[in-house]
Order: structure tokens, then C-alpha cells, then sequence
């Protein structure tokens, strides 16, 4: 049935061109032979062809063109036809003969315009005849192109001022008047289309208005290039009737593209003067109207032109433009009931933009704006609205972008509040752009108050809002956002010790809320943030003692143990044992016995009761170990403590490399370089022995189990631990150990079960080359190495 | 300019006068009520056929029949300098002859030339000026209703061509020529050279009267509300009452009220030709124009402006019961069509009157 319209009307069209093109053959003979009689004739009844209702605008515009072309020629013809002497006048009344009022005004346009550029009378009056006349079409599309036929014949011949047509003083004014008159009826034909056919057919005639809709924009278009139309005559005349137009016209098609035609056509200079009125106009229009575009276009022009030179500037404070923009946009959304939210939102994310480009000092606008966008969304409960939440983003993302300072945004009362209303995924999302704002800017947020405001911004990130609500999020995501949790917290810095006492406080309350999930993630900058304020305040002492200083590293670390003590409830027992041995280390940094102490004992505590799996305890030990052999805070008796479990824990590894290794570790706990009371060689050959023999053991349980010797990597190792105490001075360690130790090596690797391992083979290579190059060095240690033989 | 030729195009795009009747003859005529604020739907009767153009053949036919004896030429004294305008003939054809309005004095020669060296018997010559009414239902009976007579010769022979000067001075000449549907009317000077029993030979010269009217001194608007209730009511005006036959009708129809969808608005010139009297009226109604005034449909408040140059169309001045055999009378009729081309009409009469050219 469609397709059957199209092809009717496909039909229809190519008869009209038929049509219009056989008279216009005969009219140009009429033309070639200067026969004004048939000439009128012909071209009468070729534009007959223009009286056709049965074709689409599309179609009828094909028609309308040809039409067009043919006109052109026969004003050519007119013109000549009064340079030979005939009057411009008679001409006038002759075409006016013609019965059918379609070519009767057609042609009557196209003298018009030879008799204006006659100049036999003025422009004006031949103007105002005209558009009279072009009433008799009453008919929407019709009317439309023979108006629009109208306006283009005579865009070139309006008495403007400084045209050759320019008449007495109020030239400009008839030009206007002239344009303005054709507009509006031009829109009144376009909007009455609205109401003319059946109902439903409203779909295809919504369509077929909107192809039309650039011949009425036209007019507007015309009066924007009209010279005379100055700043003045657009306050008093153009704008107000235009809008009266517009206003008037109660069609929202109409009402939406005129509204953005004249902020497009009109320079933004006038805009700007005249922003009272045109923005008094929004209110007025149809609640369908799609406003908030038109505005967001408005402040989007004069953001631009604001930005364009900073010399436009001081226009805007004296216009107040933003107070009224913003009053303006408060009616709006009053007047306009079943706006949604999106829509509200939308404006005030425009005129936040606005106001970011001309007012980039006045926070207290913005928080205004926010302030108005809370007081929208109030009631109305989390948005589930997509276009809304991502304008909400836009929102607040913009001053982000613009201070490049979050101090700014946190500044802004409102701003969580607006986030609040967001879902919780684009809640996180928000806080994720707020985050990565702090990291591109480097920011340091540096008073607690700001913290505190941050962490309530982003709490998203830091806690479950919706403990219902398990969050599908997977784990990828969860930890990338939480990772930039985690950098965030480092950036919550200032250099006033107090202060960050405070925001230290603040910091730990927060993520203390963040559950097991966050804890691992958000613990451990904490804890060295905290750590570093340790340090900081251990520099600061020994430059300015005896102060009372209200933060005291005393008090860090109980806040520390505490926190990490939450960890227990993740559970994550390696982490926090790092933490804990971190801490200790810190500690014994500050001199602080017992809180070392403590840590440790926390640590161990870990170890023996959360740590189970093997391998994490081979870590583990070794970071014990490690840690315990920086320590020099430590009496004798907690040393000893500490030690003896370190060293039981070692021997009590599950697999013989595992716990040999440990062993042999353990023997750097009592060998310190810099400290003389801490050499107890005894000790070290004690734990090197045990070494040695867990290593034979492994040998032993390989050569049972697997029928082949095991590697003797083992002994590699302890090898060089031997050379390492040798070379430091243990006079346990003697040449003959040395020497039988390599010899066992050797002995080992030759052995016929044993299989051949590159690795280790190179490893032993290496140690030998290392004696022998220590020998080659000459002085006092190559003395030492001289009696090993290799 | 070439008025009456551009009718061709001007009227419906379709030819002359003819065509005009021959439409008005499809689409039916109209009927109107007595009631003067309402506008009638349409009821349509066809029109009595136009018969006289075939009289008019029949007549060539037996004027073509006689052979004259002699050769009869009118010479006017100011022939050159007086205005010639086309007459139409009974035979269809255009002549042009020379126009003369009342008062005028009517000075000329006629020469009578027997046919090559014939001798013409007569008993007189004489020259009448008549002014004849002709109805179409009673063809050939002419009516004189002007009638003077100058004897040119005392009865006689003639030889050779021999010229007569004549004069009728300050001749009341009250009525225009018209040709009408039913009626014509006619001036004629005719020579009659009686010759008794053999046949007199008689020679017509037509020649036009038109009487030129000042303007007149009241000329009010035409300015009416008309309307079907609650359905469609509008308000036109007509600048005048009073037309001269170049002039140019000006006004605008207001639409108070518009309920109906409205397809197209013309503005007719009506000419209604009324001959006989009493219970033998006839009324012919022929429409001279259609002149289209609007095209689509307007909606309340809009204005449609009227500008009508009457120049191009064949219009005569109103006649007023000419001699009590006929009257002719100019209608305005405004049609309003909708979309199921049911049309609304209202009729207004206007006086046409024939203006001095002052060229």
C-alpha cells in the first residue's frame, strides 16, 4: 500500500515535470520571439503545474525547482521586455490577469522584482503589494514555496540600509517588516499543515514539516543579514515579534527549531543583550517542547563566545547573564511539568558549563547550580534513568575538569549530595573520575576536613552502600578501583605533622567500613602513609626536642596495630604479617622496644595460627627472619625470645630444602656487622651444622624415595654462606670445613646416580671462580682464601 | 494592449467567451434564495442551448442570394479621424465601424454606382438612422425604436455614379449598442433605393454607439456579513458599488468563522440579461469571469485580499430597462468551494458604467 503511494506519487511527479516542461518549451519560443501574450500564457499554464496536492513536499520541491530555473528566464524576458520600452506597470496589472491565483502570483513575484529593480517605485511599496497578495494561498505547502519563491526573489532587493534600494529613514524597518511578515506567515502555513489531514497520518506529516521547516528558518536567516537590523532595532522589533511568533504559534515542531534558529542566526553579542527576553520566551512554550537542547545550545554559544576573547567578558557580568540564565532555566523546568529528569539535568549541566567559562571565580555559582539539581532530583529516590545518570557524570565531571583541583569541588556543599543520587555503578564510576582527576593533577589533599569531605564523596569506593545489593561487579574491575583507592589514599598528604595526624584519624575511620573485601586493598597504603608521618615525626624530634608535639609515634602505632588487627578478619595473615613486620621495623626505628616487641609477637602469632600453607610460610619465615636481623632495639632476653622461635619456626618447615634454608638464614640473626654484641659465631656454626644436616637428610630421603642422589644445590648454598661468615671473621668457620665441604660437593656431582643440572652445575662454577678470584686480589682477604684449594 | 485578446488566457485557460458559456453550461447554473445573508448550496439545471448561432448562418445564406445592381459606399465627413471599434456581424464576422455617441451629428456622402453603366429606375433614394432592438425569439422582427429619415433623390434614373451628402444633427441616440444572448441592439444608417415592383435595393452601414458616463458622485462600498450558522461566517467588502469597465475591483474577505475545509475561493462576474416583460421574462445568466481568489483552506482570521482588473474582460455598462424590451445587470458572486465541492455563494449586484476615455 505504501510502496504503491510512492510509486502514484512517482508517477504524478514525472507528469507534472511533463507538463511544466512542454509549456516551458512553448514559453521559451514565446520568449525567443519577444511574444509577451503568449509568453504569459505558457508560463501561466506551466506553473499550473505547481497547483498539484497530490505530491509529497519532498516531491512537490523537485517541481517547485524546475519551476524555478524557468522563472529565472522569464525575469530575464521581463526585464528586456521593459528596457524595449514596455511599462514596468502595465506589465504588473497584465500578469495579475491570469485566473488561477497559484501562477497569477507566481508571475506577479517575478515582475515584482523587475519592478523594484526598475526603481519606478520604491521597493518598499512593491514589497508590501506583494506579500498582501501571496495571502490568497492558503494552502500550507503551497504557500510555503511561493513565499519562500517570495524571499529569495526579493533577499537582494530589500530596502536595507546601504542598499541600492535603501529608502527614506525608516528603510531598514520596512525590510524588516517586510521579512517579519513573511515569517510569520510562512509559520502559520507551516504549523496549521500540523492540523490539516487525518490523525493518523501524523507520523508522515511531522515528517514532511520537517523537510519544510528550513523555508521558514530561512526568513530568520534573512533578517540576521539584513544591515539595518542593528543592536537596537533587534531588541525593539525583531526579537519580540519573532518571539511573539514563535510563542504564539503553540506548535512544538515549530516551536523547537525556531527557538534554535534564532540562537543560531543571530550573533551572540545580541544574544547576550537581549537574554532576558529570549530567555522569557522558554517558559511559554509547549511542556513538550524539547527546551533543554535549545538552551544547552544557547549557553554552549556563549561559553563560546565568552571564551573566544576575555574582552566580551565584563558584557556578561553587566548583563547578569548568569543570574538569568539560571532563573530563566528554574522557570523552565517549573513550567514544563513532565520534563524529565535527564532534561533538568541536562540544563544544568549547560549552564554549568556556562558559568565555568565565564564565571571560572564564582564557586558559589556552581554550588548553586548543584544546590538547584538536588533540589530537582530531592524526592525522587536513585536514578535508573541512563541519559540522566551520564548527564549527572557530565555534571560533575565538568568542574573537575576545569579546576583541575579537587579542593575546588570539595568546596562545593552540594556536591555530594548530587552524587548521592546516582546509582551505585555510576556512583563508583564518578568517584573513579574524581580519583584519577587527583592523580592527573597531583593534588595533595592536605586537611582532614577536605578527607573527610572526599571520603564522603567517593564512599562508593570505600564501602558497600547497599549491603543487599551484592555487587555483580567482577573481581578485575573491583580491584582496579580499589587499586586507585589504594593510590588515592597516598595522596592525602600535607607536611603539617598535626594535620595529618587528623587526616590520618580520618582515613582509618573510613576504610575501616570498607569490609573484608577492601581491607587488603586500602590497608597497606595506609599504613605506610601512617608510617611515613612515623619517620617525619622521628626528624622532627631530633631537630626540635622537648616540644610537646601532640602527635606521637606511640599513638600511630596503636592506631596501626588496630587497623591491621581488622585485617584478621579478611583474613589475609600474610599481608598483615607484612604489615605487622613493617611496623616493627618502624618501631625499632623509633626506639620503641615494646611496640616492636608487640608487633613481633603479633607477626608470630599470625605465623603459628592463620599462616598454614607451606609455601606462605617459607615466605613468611624468610621476611621474619630478614626483618628480626634489622632489629636492634631489642634487649637481650626478647632477642633471645624472638630468635629461638625464629630459628624453631625454621626447623619446623615441612620440606628439607625448605627448612634447611631457613636454617641457614636464621645464621645471619646472630652475626650483625654493625652491632659487636651480636657476633656470636658458636651460633652461626651452630645453625650452618643443622643446615648441613637437613641437607644430607634431603639427600638421603631423594636417594630412598627416587633411587637418584638429590640435587646438591643445598650444599652449594651453605657452601657459600660458609665463605660469606669466613670472609667476615667467624673463626668457626675454618678452612677445613671449607675445604671438606667442597670436596663433598664435588664428590656429589660426580656421583653416578647423579643427574646432571646445568643450574647447578654453573652455580658451583661460580662459587669456585669466586674463591679463585678472591685469591687472584691479593691483600688481606686473598691471604684468607689462599689455604682453599679448589 | 490587446484586451479582449488576452481573455484567452485570463479566464480558465481554455479559450473565449464561448468556452465560458460552454463550461457554465456543464457545471450547471446556480440557484440562489430570495434571502439575502445566506449563502445556498448549489442545485444545478441545465441552460436553454444557444440555437441563434445557427440563425445566424441561415440569415448569410439569403443576404448572399440577392446580387446588387449597383454599388452603394458610406463615406462619414471625419471617417479618418473617428474612433473605428470591431462589431461583430450576424455572419460571425468582425467589422471594424465607426462609434458615435448621442448628440453627436452624423454628417457624411453616399456615393450609388449602378453596375457598369446600367440605368437604375427608382422612385426616390432616401437614408434612414435606426435604432433597432432585435429579440432572438422573434428573429428578423426588428424594433425600431429610434428612427429618422432624410430623402436623398426625387424619384429618377441613374447613369453614373452619383454622391449624396447627408446630416442627421445632434442625434438622441440614448441606448449603447449591445449584443446579448437573446437581445441585440443596433444602429444602423440604411439607403434604400426604391424601385417598386422590382425590389427596392437597400444598403445597412452599421456603425456603434457608446454613451459615456460621468463618475458618479456616490460610490459606496459593498460590505457584508454572511454565513451559515456556527459552520462558516465571513465578511467582505468590495471597495465600490459603481464600476467603470477598466476599473479594478479591490477588497478583502475576513473569515470570522471557518468550520467547514475549505478547498478554493473565486470571485465570478456575472452579466444577467432579462428581455420581455411580464409573464414573458426571460433571464440568461452568462459568467464573464472566474477569477480565483484563494487556493487552500484558511482558518479564522485570515484575510484574503481582492484585486480584479475588470479591463480584460468584454463587459458593458448596465442597462437599465432599454425601452422596456430588455435590462442588463452585473452580479459579484463569491463561491466558496470545500472539499467535497459543495460550494457557497453570495451574489451582489454592481452597476458597470462606461467612463470618458480621457486618452
Amino acid at each position: 500500500m505504501i510502496a504503491g503511494v510512492a510509486e502514484d506519487e512517482e508517477k504524478w511527479l514525472s507528469a507534472g515535470i511533463t507538463g511544466l516542461q512542454q509549456n516551458a518549451f512553448y514559453m521559451h519560443r514565446a520568449l525567443d520571439s519577444n511574444n509577451l501574450k503568449d509568453a504569459l500564457k505558457y508560463s501561466a499554464q506551466m506553473l499550473s503545474e505547481l497547483r498539484t496536492s497530490r505530491l509529497s513536499p519532498h516531491k512537490y520541491y523537485e517541481l517547485y525547482m524546475r519551476a524555478f530555473d524557468e522563472l529565472r528566464k522569464l525575469e530575464m524576458f521581463f526585464k528586456e521586455e521593459t528596457n524595449r520600452g514596455c511599462s514596468i506597470v502595465e506589465l504588473y496589472e497584465l500578469v495579475q490577469h491570469a485566473g488561477n491565483i497559484l501562477p497569477r502570483l507566481y508571475l506577479l513575484c517575478t515582475v515584482g522584482s523587475v519592478y523594484i529593480r526598475s526603481k519606478e517605485a520604491p521597493a518598499k511599496d512593491v514589497l508590501k503589494d506583494l506579500i498582501e497578495m501571496c495571502r490568497g494561498i492558503q494552502h500550507p505547502v503551497r504557500g510555503l514555496f511561493l513565499r519562500s519563491y517570495l524571499s529569495q526573489v526579493s533577499r537582494d532587493k530589500l530596502p536595507d540600509i546601504g542598499s541600492e534600494y535603501e529608502g527614506d529613514a525608516d528603510t531598514a524597518m520596512d525590510a524588516v517588516e517586510f521579512v517579519l511578515q513573511n515569517f510569520t506567515e510562512m509559520n502559520k502555513l507551516w504549523v496549521r499543515m500540523q492540523h490539516q489531514g487525518p490523525a493518523r497520518d501524523k507520523e508522515k506529516r511531522e515528517k514532511e514539516r520537517s523537510e519544510l521547516r528550513d523555508l521558514v528558518g530561512k526568513n530568520l536567516h534573512v533578517l540576521s543579514q539584513i544591515e539595518g537590523v542593528d543592536l537596537d532595532m533587534y531588541r525593539e522589533t525583531v526579537l519580540p515579534r519573532v518571539l511573539e511568533q514563535v510563542v504564539n504559534c503553540k506548535d512544538e515542531i515549530a516551536q523547537y527549531y525556531l527557538m534554535d534558529c534564532v540562537i543560531q542566526v543571530f550573533p551572540d553579542e545580541y544574544h547576550l543583550q537581549t537574554l532576558e527576553t529570549l530567555l522569557g520566551a522558554c517558559p511559554q512554550l509547549q511542556p513538550s517542547v524539547d527546551i533543554k537542547t535549545v538552551l544547552a545550545g544557547l549557553m554552549e554559544r556563549l561559553s563560546n563566545y565568552a571564551a573566544s576573547s576575555a574582552e566580551v567578558l565584563p558584557t556578561f557580568f553587566q548583563v547578569e547573564a548568569f543570574a538569568k540564565l539560571n532563573i530563566a532555566i528554574g522557570k523552565v523546568i517549573e513550567a514544563q511539568d513532565d520534563m524529565p529528569i535527564y532534561g533538568a539535568v541536562t540544563l544544568y549541566a549547560s549552564l554549568l558549563t556556562f558559568t565555568l567559562h565565564v564565571h571560572p571565580d564564582r564557586l558559589d555559582y556552581v554550588d548553586q547550580i548543584l544546590g538547584a539539581c538536588v533540589k530537582k532530583l530531592s524526592g525522587k529516590g536513585k536514578l535508573d534513568d541512563s541519559k540522566a545518570t551520564k548527564q549527572i557524570v557530565a555534571l560533575l565531571s565538568a568542574p573537575l575538569e576545569k579546576y583541575k583541583d579537587i579542593d575546588t569541588a570539595l568546596k562545593l556543599s552540594n556536591y555530594p549530595h548530587v552524587m548521592e543520587y546516582l546509582d551505585n555503578g555510576t556512583n563508583k564510576e564518578m568517584s573513579n573520575v574524581i580519583i584519577q582527576s587527583i592523580m592527573k593533577n597531583r593534588t595533595c589533599i592536605s586537611t582532614a576536613e577536605k578527607v573527610e569531605a572526599l571520603f564522603e564523596l567517593i564512599k562508593g569506593l570505600i564501602k558497600d552502600i547497599d549491603e543487599n545489593l551484592q555487587d555483580e561487579l567482577d573481581e578485575e574491575d573491583f580491584k582496579e578501583e580499589q587499586n586507585s583507592v589504594a593510590r588515592l589514599i597516598q595522596m592525602l598528604y600535607t607536611d603539617d605533622t598535626e594535620e595529618m595526624m587528623k587526616i590520618i584519624h580520618t582515613v582509618r575511620k573510613h576504610i575501616l567500613t570498607g569490609g573484608p573485601k577492601r581491607l587488603p586493598f586500602t590497608v597497606p597504603p595506609f599504613a605506610f602513609s601512617a608510617l611515613k608521618l612515623v619517620r617525619r615525626l622521628q626528624s622532627q624530634n631530633e631537630n626540635v626536642s622537648g616540644e610537646e608535639v601532640a602527635a606521637t609515634p606511640k599513638d600511630i602505632f596503636q592506631i596501626l596495630m588496630q587497623t591491621i588487627e581488622a585485617l584478621s578478619s579478611v583474613p589475609v595473615p600474610e599481608l598483615a604479617l607484612r604489615l605487622y613486620l613493617q611496623c616493627a621495623e618502624a618501631a625499632n626505628d623509633s626506639d620503641l622496644e615494646p611496640v616492636a616487641y608487640e608487633f613481633f609477637t603479633q607477626a608470630y602469632i599470625l605465623y603459628e595460627e592463620e599462616i598454614s600453607d607451606s609455601k606462605a610460610q617459607v615466605t613468611s619465615i624468610h621476611l621474619i627472619i630478614g626483618t628480626l636481623q634489622r632489629m636492634h632495639v631489642f634487649g637481650v632476653e626478647n632477642k633471645d625470645t624472638l630468635t629461638h622461635k625464629a630459628t624453631g619456626y625454621s626447623s619446623k618447615l615441612l620440606k628439607k630444602p625448605d627448612q634447611c634454608r631457613a636454617v641457614y638464614a636464621c645464621s645471619h640473626l646472630f652475626w650483625l656487622d654493625e652491632h659487636n654484641d651480636m657476633k656470636d659465631g658458636e651460633r652461626v656454626m651452630l645453625c650452618l651444622k643443622r643446615a648441613l644436616r637437613i641437607a644430607n637428610a634431603a639427600q638421603q630421603m631423594a636417594n630412598a624415595t627416587r633411587g637418584s642422589s638429590g640435587s646438591v644445590v643445598l650444599f652449594i648454598e651453605i657452601l657459600n654462606k660458609y665463605l660469606y661468615f669466613y670472609e667476615k671473621g667467624v673463626s668457626q668457620i675454618t678452612i677445613d670445613l671449607i675445604q671438606s665441604l667442597i670436596e663433598l660437593v664435588k664428590q656429589e656431582m660426580s656421583g653416578e646416580n647423579t643427574t646432571p643440572e646445568p643450574a647447578t652445575d654453573a652455580f658451583f662454577a661460580s662459587t669456585l671462580r669466586y674463591i679463585q678470584f678472591q685469591k687472584d686480589k691479593g691483600g688481606v682477604v686473598a691471604e684468607k682464601y689462599k689455604p682453599i684449594k679448589v | 494592449m490587446d484586451w479582449a485578446g488576452l481573455l484567452g488566457w485570463v479566464s480558465i485557460g481554455l479559450g473565449d467567451l464561448d468556452l465560458i458559456k460552454f463550461l457554465f453550461f456543464q457545471f450547471g447554473a446556480v440557484d440562489f434564495r430570495s434571502d439575502p445573508n445566506s449563502l445556498s448550496p448549489v442545485s444545478v439545471f441545465p441552460i436553454r442551448g444557444l440555437d441563434w448561432i445557427r440563425l445566424c448562418i441561415a440569415m448569410n445564406y439569403i443576404i448572399g442570394a440577392f446580387k446588387p445592381a449597383c454599388h452603394i459606399s458610406f463615406t462619414f465627413f471625419d471617417g479618418k479621424s473617428r474612433k473605428q471599434v470591431p462589431s461583430k456581424k450576424e455572419n460571425g464576422q468582425t467589422l471594424m465601424v465607426p462609434l458615435f455617441q448621442s448628440q453627436e451629428n452624423i454628417v457624411g456622402k453616399i456615393s450609388i454606382e449602378p453596375v457598369s453603366g446600367k440605368k437604375v429606375e427608382h422612385n426616390g433614394i432616401k437614408v434612414e438612422l435606426l435604432g433597432q432592438i432585435e429579440m432572438y425569439f422573434d428573429k428578423g422582427n426588428f424594433y425600431d425604436f429610434t428612427s429618422l429619415v432624410r430623402e436623398l433623390d426625387v424619384p429618377g434614373e441613374l447613369y453614373e455614379r452619383k454622391t449624396y451628402p447627408f446630416e442627421f444633427s445632434t442625434v438622441e441616440m440614448p441606448y449603447e449598442t449591445y449584443n446579448g444572448v437573446n437581445v441585440r441592439l443596433r444602429y444602423v444608417l440604411k439607403v434604400t433605393i426604391n424601385r417598386g415592383y422590382a425590389g427596392s435595393i437597400v444598403e445597412d452601414q452599421d456603425f456603434v454607439v457608446r454613451n459615456y458616463t460621468p463618475p458618479p458622485s456616490i460610490n459606496n462600498s459593498i460590505k457584508m456579513e454572511v454565513g451559515i450558522e456556527d459552520c462558516l461566517h465571513i465578511e467582505f467588502e468590495y471597495n465600490k458599488s459603481k464600476y467603470h469597465l477598466k476599473d479594478v475591483i479591490i477588497g478583502k474577505i475576513y473569515f470570522l468563522l471557518v468550520r467547514i475545509k475549505l478547498k478554493n475561493m473565486d470571485l465570478e462576474i456575472r452579466r444577467r440579461e432579462s428581455t420581455g416583460s411580464g409573464a414573458n421574462t426571460h433571464v440568461e445568466t452568462e459568467t464573464l469571469a472566474k477569477f480565483e481568489l484563494m487556493d487552500g483552506a484558511p482558518v479564522r482570521g485570515e484575510s484574503i485580499p481582492i484585486r480584479l482588473f475588470l479591463s480584460p474582460y468584454e463587459l458593458t455598462p448596465t442597462y437599465q430597462n432599454i425601452n422596456n424590451k430588455f435590462s442588463v445587470k452585473y452580479y459579484l458572486n463569491l463561491v466558496l468551494v470545500d472539499e467535497e465541492d459543495r460550494r457557497y455563494f453570495k451574489q451582489q449586484e454592481i452597476t458597470m458604467f462606461r467612463l470618458a476615455e480621457t486618452s
